[in-house]
C-alpha cells in the first residue's frame, strides 16, 4: 500500500472527526444502515482509537446485533439508544431536507429513487444525523428539493431530538445550523475553492472569510485504516476494501 | 398447517391478495414469488416489510402487481431495481411510500388486535401528505401542543416467507428474524417455503424455541430447497450477488427480463420434468 492518501480514506477521517467533536451530543452508540462503507470505515476507525463506541452494523452478516430485524433499530432509536446516525439523499437542500422518493411529480415521475427507508423517523429521533453523499453536483445539492422525505428542521411544538450536524461530500465539509436552517461552509478538500463549491452547489450557503482545507488523517489514522479497520469491514464491504486497499477478503 | 407442494401454495394466493414480503436481508421466500409468476397472478397488492427488494422486482415485472405499499424498492449492490422503476415511470403500478417504522408499527397494530397505534417523527415529511389514510392528532396525554401521528392497524391477506425448515408440528424456524413472527401474527395467513423437514418439535427445545414461529400461525408450508436463493438465508447459504448484478442487467429492458424469466423461472418446470 503506497502512502498517498485515498479520498475515502480522506472522508472517513473526516467523519470520524466530526463522530468525536467535543461540543455535539456524546456518542454511545451509533448505528449504520443500508450500503455505507465510507461512514462504517469512520465509525470503526473512532473505535479502533479507543474510543468506547458501540457499533450497530445493520449488514453485517455475522455478530449482527439485532434479533428483531430493523424493527429493532427503530424501537432502540424511539427509546432514545442510538446516538448518531447517517443519512443521505439524491436530492439535499439548503435546508438540509432530503428526498429519497424521487424527481417530478410524485412519486418520482423524473426519476424514481429507492424510497424513504426510515429516514422520516431517523432523523427526528436521533440526537444528531450525519448527512453524507459523496456527488456534490448542483443535481444533488438544490435550491429545494422536489419532494421531502425528512425535513430537515421542524416548527417547536413537533417532537425532534436533534438535527443534522453536518453535511459531508465528496468536495467540502458544511456544517448545519438548526437555528438559521442553513449551511455554513467548514473546510473544503484539496483541489477545492470557496468558488468551485458554489459553482457546484445549488443552494445558497455561508462562507468565512478564510477558508481552511480539510485536513488529511494523520499517520496514526491511516495505519488504522488500512489494518485494523479494513479487517472489520472486509467480510461486509469485499468490493470496497479491494477498491481502497487492494484487500482481498478471505476464501 | 399442512404440507404442500410449492405450486399448490401459489396456487392458494388469490388474484388481488394484499400479499407481505419481507425484503432480502429477512427471509423473502423468492421461490414462492417465481411460483406466483409461473401461476401468472394477477392485481396483487405488495407490502414490502419494510422495505422490499428482488421479488418485488421480478413479480412487478412479470405484470403480477397492481400495487405496491414500501418504504423503498432496491437491489442492494446491484442498485435501482429496473422492473419497479420501469412501472413508476409507465404508471402502471400503484405506488404507496411509506417509511419503514411506520410499517413495522401499521403491523404491531394488528398483531395487538388495536385500530390505530402512534409513532414519532414523520410530521412535515411529504410521505405523510400522501397517506390520506395516516393521521396526526395532537397527544391526548399532553397538556401542550404536540402533534403525534397515527397509523392504522394493517393486516395482510397473505404473508410469505422462507424459513430454514419445519418440523413435525408444523412450526418454523426462523432464527434471529424474529420480525417475521410479527408479520405472522398481524397476517391472516403465513405461507412458508423451508430448505428441509426435521422430526420432533423444535418448541420443546428451548434453545431452537425463540427462533420459532408456532403451527398456530402457519396455514401451509412447502420444502424449497435454496428457496431464498439469490437472497441469504441466515448462515446456511451466502448471498449471490453474481445472479443479481446479472438480473439487474438483464431486467433493464423489458425484453431483457423476458428473456431472464424465460430461463430462470419458466424453464425451470420443464427441466425438472425432465429429469
Amino acid at each position: 500500500m503506497s502512502g498517498a492518501v485515498q479520498p475515502e480514506e480522506r472522508l472517513a477521517a473526516t467523519l470520524a472527526r466530526l463522530i468525536l467533536d467535543p461540543a455535539a451530543p456524546p456518542v454511545r452508540h451509533i448505528a449504520v444502515g443500508a450500503a455505507s462503507p465510507i461512514p462504517a470505515a469512520a465509525c470503526w476507525l473512532v473505535a479502533k482509537s479507543g474510543h468506547p463506541v458501540r457499533l450497530s452494523l445493520l449488514h453485517k452478516r455475522s455478530g449482527n446485533p439485532f434479533t428483531e430485524g430493523t424493527r429493532e433499530l427503530f424501537d432502540l432509536t424511539g427509546q432514545g439508544r442510538i446516538d448518531l446516525f447517517f443519512l443521505g439523499g439524491g436530492q439535499i437542500d439548503g435546508q438540509a431536507n432530503i428526498n429519497l422518493i424521487g424527481t417530478g411529480e410524485w412519486p418520482g415521475a423524473g426519476v424514481r429513487f429507492p424510497g424513504s427507508f426510515g429516514s422520516a423517523f431517523m432523523y427526528f429521533m436521533t440526537p444528531r444525523t450525519i448527512l453524507f453523499r459523496e456527488e456534490h453536483s448542483p443535481r444533488v445539492l438544490v435550491p429545494r428539493v422536489d419532494h421531502v422525505s425528512a425535513p430537515g428542521v421542524s416548527p417547536p411544538e413537533v417532537f425532534r431530538r436533534g438535527t443534522a450536524q453536518a453535511l459531508v461530500t465528496g468536495r467540502c465539509v458544511f456544517r448545519f445550523e438548526p437555528a438559521r436552517a442553513r449551511f455554513v461552509l467548514e473546510s473544503v478538500h484539496p483541489g477545492e475553492s470557496l468558488e468551485t463549491i458554489r459553482a457546484e452547489t445549488g443552494f445558497d450557503f455561508d462562507a468565512p472569510d478564510q477558508v481552511v482545507v480539510t485536513p488529511d488523517p494523520s499517520a496514526e489514522e491511516l495505519a488504522l485504516l488500512r489494518g485494523a479497520v479494513c479487517d472489520e469491514m472486509v467480510e461486509t464491504y469485499p468490493e470496497f476494501c479491494a477498491r481502497v486497499w487492494a484487500r482481498k477478503a478471505a476464501a | 398447517m399442512t404440507q404442500a407442494s410449492l405450486e399448490a401454495l401459489a396456487a392458494s394466493v388469490p388474484d388481488g391478495a394484499l400479499l407481505a414480503l419481507p425484503p432480502d436481508n429477512s427471509l423473502p421466500s423468492v421461490a414462492l414469488a417465481k411460483a406466483l409468476m409461473r401461476r401468472g397472478a394477477k392485481g396483487l397488492r405488495l407490502l414490502g416489510v419494510p422495505v422490499s427488494g428482488f421479488a418485488t422486482d421480478l413479480l412487478i415485472g412479470a405484470g403480477c402487481v397492481a400495487e405496491v405499499q414500501t418504504s423503498a424498492v432496491s437491489l442492494g449492490e446491484a442498485g435501482f431495481a429496473p422492473r419497479f422503476s420501469a412501472a413508476v415511470k409507465a404508471g402502471t403500478i400503484l405506488l404507496r411510500d411509506a417509511t419503514c417504522p411506520a410499517i413495522h408499527t401499521m403491523l404491531q397494530a394488528a398483531e395487538k388486535g388495536v385500530p390505530f397505534m402512534p409513532l414519532r417523527g414523520v410530521v412535515g415529511s411529504d410521505i405523510l401528505a400522501h397517506r390520506p389514510d395516516w393521521r396526526v392528532v395532537q397527544n391526548p396525554f399532553s397538556e401542550t401542543p404536540d402533534p403525534i401521528l397515527l397509523l392504522p392497524a394493517l393486516q395482510p391477506d397473505v404473508a410469505a416467507v422462507h424459513a430454514v425448515m419445519a418440523d413435525e408440528a408444523g412450526n418454523v424456524w426462523v432464527g434471529r428474524r424474529r420480525e417475521c413472527a410479527t408479520l405472522a401474527h398481524a397476517s391472516r395467513r403465513l405461507l412458508v417455503t423451508v430448505e428441509r423437514v426435521v422430526p420432533g418439535n423444535m418448541l420443546e427445545d428451548e434453545r431452537l424455541a425463540p427462533g420459532v414461529i408456532s403451527a398456530t400461525y402457519v396455514e401451509a408450508f412447502a420444502v424449497a430447497e435454496r428457496g431464498a436463493h439469490p437472497v441469504a438465508l441466515l448462515d446456511e447459504y451466502g448471498f449471490d450477488a453474481g445472479y443479481v448484478a446479472a438480473y439487474a442487467r438483464a431486467a433493464r429492458t423489458e425484453e431483457g427480463f423476458r428473456a431472464w424469466a424465460e430461463e430462470h423461472v419458466f424453464n425451470r418446470i420443464a427441466r425438472e420434468a425432465a429429469e
